[in-house]
């Protein structure tokens, strides 16, 4: 048998049929909704007569709307985020799949409570309406988003129509230097292939660096396949997953984990497999980093100074001239001259445990600047009792960072965390698109340990000038 | 589905690479739960200011362009989220057709699924429909999904790949859920065998 690929072996395990044209039916193993992108689909079942077809595999969870405030029991404000909440509701009992409504501890962002449940295994296919559905594929799972047509094909049928694509590697060698972190990793990989380097392949990253990376580092590598183009991003599981893995609640147990353990363990791309497109960082050579423009393409060393638009060539030099204007820089400027208003840690990119842990290790003992606005918004309510357990909330609340409940929050701003207009934001999530975190607001993507040092000094900072 | 088979109707030129979902349709206006009424807020942030009011330079604000029915576009058109509400609002605006030389993965795939034919040239050739598009209103192209031609104002023709399954989806305006129903043996077939090799699925 020829050599094959991670990503080729998933997708072998899963075709269901296979026209002659080479579009197949996908078989789905796991499909994950939230309140914006299904609505539709599951009234489009409703018009058709359909069911779904597979309830034990349709896992929901309201995440892009909720509150976030302490008070959110009282409801949601807002009256079109609550009408989709409150249909997620009555379409997830109506259908019968797994649900995680507001009120219930383990609820948080889908691609934080997918994998904290065991929902998320090596080797399945995982989808979801919605981009950052790769966050998956740090378990070596095949996991990407789709669109809400495809939701109601999924629901309707536990398969997508899909033609396979092509396989790409980045490898990242060596070991990362103090500071330096798998989102410094995620950010230099676009910053290096463009926003659209990865389009049309599946990325398997693999080398020393993504090996020594935990489960949650993983998943920030992952999550952000999608703003490079990929279709999907995969990990090949080793120890670190499985040991990740046991024990949660939907899990394999007994007999059947060790049949899981036997056939994970041949997850990995054979000797001699062949890749399309092949990209090596050095990871000594990676920085901490953060974005100055509008597209995550944008990404400097934080030792670097703003562009000119003249740098670039094509399309892009009138981009850049439109990214700087709207971020309110001036080419030649240093990085860490910027000054920020705002912090947001959180996001499926930055919100899982070690995430906080990273931040709590730069802030402990000392205060926030003056006058910042600074909120970490835990990825589930899982991360948020933990983070109390362990003492990291005080330590938040204690250097004057808002301490709040889980959801999306000022990653996509649907619900009330938002930013004014020409307010400035270090943000530990993965978009730093115009408008993203509010109209006319500007986003600078970071590490949560960069926007932990610029919630310090209110600019953006190097964080290893302060460790 | 709608049928797309063959139009002949004004392009608007956008040259700007990148466009992403929050760019073509802000997250403000995700909240609906229906599938229509979208078009309105199309480019929402670039084609009106705050008071509402229009932003006359915006390309689909200008006379010429504001019934355009095919849109040429930067590389990497539709990144960013897999929200199907940007082709919604695309094809509730009435844009049928988007020229690049790249697109997004998903929004590439969403667009199909909504009668909208997205079409990958070379940079010459966007260039060459690009300036015919900048010519505006009476530049009508011609995009013709059977013969897989495109015909610029000036009568030059240029061909165009596409996925024959898409073509013919679109083509016929087929509904993929009711086409994979008729493959639900070959589902079960596999959920079988699957319940064997991976019973903890
Ligand atoms: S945290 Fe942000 S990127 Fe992640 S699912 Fe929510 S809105 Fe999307």
């Amino acid at each position: 048998m020829s050599p094959k690929t991670l990503y080729d072996k998933i997708w072998d395990a899963h075709v269901a049929h296979e026209a002659e044209d080479g579009t197949c039916l996908l078989y789905i193993d796991r499909h994950l909704v939230h309140e914006v992108t299904s609505p539709q689909a599951f009234e489009g079942l409703r018009m058709a007569g359909r069911k779904v077809h597979a309830p034990e595999k349709t896992i929901a969870v309201p995440d892009h709307n909720v509150p976030t405030t302490l008070d959110r029991a009282k409801g949601i404000e807002n009256e079109e985020s609550r009408i989709q909440v409150e249909a997620l509701d009555k379409n997830a009992k109506e259908f019968g799949v797994h649900y995680y409504p507001v009120d219930d501890v383990r609820q948080g962002i889908v691609h934080i409570v997918g994998p904290e449940q065991g929902w998320t295994l090596p080797g399945m296919t995982v989808v979801c309406g919605d981009s950052h559905t790769a966050t998956h594929g740090a378990f070596g799972a095949l996991a990407h988003g789709i669109g809400t047509s495809e939701v109601e094909h999924v629901l309707a049928t536990q398969t997508l129509i899909q033609k396979k694509s092509k396989n790409m590697k980045v490898e990242i060698t060596g070991k990362l230097k103090p500071g330096v972190t798998a989102k410094d990793i995620t950010l230099a990989v676009i910053g290096e292939t463009g926003t659209a380097g990865g389009t049309g392949y599946v990325i398997e990253y693999c080398g020393e660096a993504i090996r020594d990376l935990s489960m949650e580092g993983r998943m920030t590598v992952c999550n952000m396949a999608i703003e490079g183009g990929a279709r999907a991003g995969l990990i090949a599981p080793d120890e670190t997953t499985f040991e990740y893995v046991k024990g949660r609640p939907h899990a394999p147990k007994g007999a059947q984990w060790e049949a899981a353990l036997n056939w994970w363990k041949t997850l990995y791309t054979d000797e001699g497999a062949h890749f399309d497109k092949v990209i090596t960082l050095k990871a000594e050579d990676i920085q901490p980093v953060v974005t100055w423009g509008t597209s995550p393409e944008d990404v400097l060393p934080i030792t670097g100074v703003v562009p000119h638009p003249e740098d670039f060539t094509g399309g892009k030099v009138e981009a850049a001239r439109r990214s700087i204007e709207y971020m309110g820089l001036t080419p030649g400027q240093k990085l860490t001259d910027i000054e920020i208003d705002t912090v947001f840690i959180g996001s499926c990119t930055n919100g899982r445990i070690e995430d906080l842990r990273a931040v709590a290790d730069v802030v402990r003992g000392k205060k926030i600047k003056e006058g910042l606005r600074a909120m970490i918004v835990p990825g589930s309510g899982l991360v948020r009792a933990q983070a109390e357990e362990e003492g990291l909330a005080e330590i938040f609340e204690a250097a004057g960072f808002e301490w709040r409940l889980a959801g999306c929050s000022m990653c996509l701003a649907m619900n009330p965390d938002q930013l004014a207009p020409g307010e400035r934001c270090a943000a530990t999530s993965n978009r730093n698109f115009e408008g993203r975190q509010g109209y006319k607001g500007r986003t600078h993507l970071v590490s949560p340990a960069m926007a932990a040092a610029a919630a310090l000094t209110g600019k953006l900072t190097d964080v290893r000038e302060l460790m | 589905m709608e049928k797309f088979t063959k139009i002949q109707g004004v392009a608007a030129p956008m040259p700007l690479v990148n466009i992403d979902t929050d760019m073509i349709i802000p997250k403000v206006f995700l909240k609906s739960i229906q599938r229509t009424g979208f078009g309105k807020n199309l480019f929402d942030e670039m084609r009106y200011n705050r008071d509402g009011t229009e932003i006359e330079d915006f390309v689909l604000n200008k006379p010429q362009y504001r019934n355009a029915e095919i849109l040429i576009a930067g590389d990497n058109f539709g990144c960013g989220s897999s929200r199907e509400h940007a082709p919604w609002a695309i094809a509730d605006f009435g844009i049928k057709c988007i020229v690049s030389t790249s697109f997004a993965d998903i929004f590439f795939n969403n667009s199909f699924k909504n009668g909208i034919l997205p079409i990958v040239l070379p940079q010459e050739q966007v260039d060459i429909l690009m300036a015919d598009a900048e010519k505006g209103e009476n530049a009508r192209m011609t995009v013709d999904l059977e013969a897989q031609e495109i015909t610029t104002s000036d009568g030059d023709v240029i061909k165009f790949d596409v996925d024959p399954f898409k073509k013919h989806c679109l083509l016929n305006g087929l509904d993929d859920i009711g086409l994979t129903l008729e493959k639900a043996d070959s589902i079960k077939t596999f959920e079988a065998k699957a319940a064997q090799e991976r019973p903890w699925v």
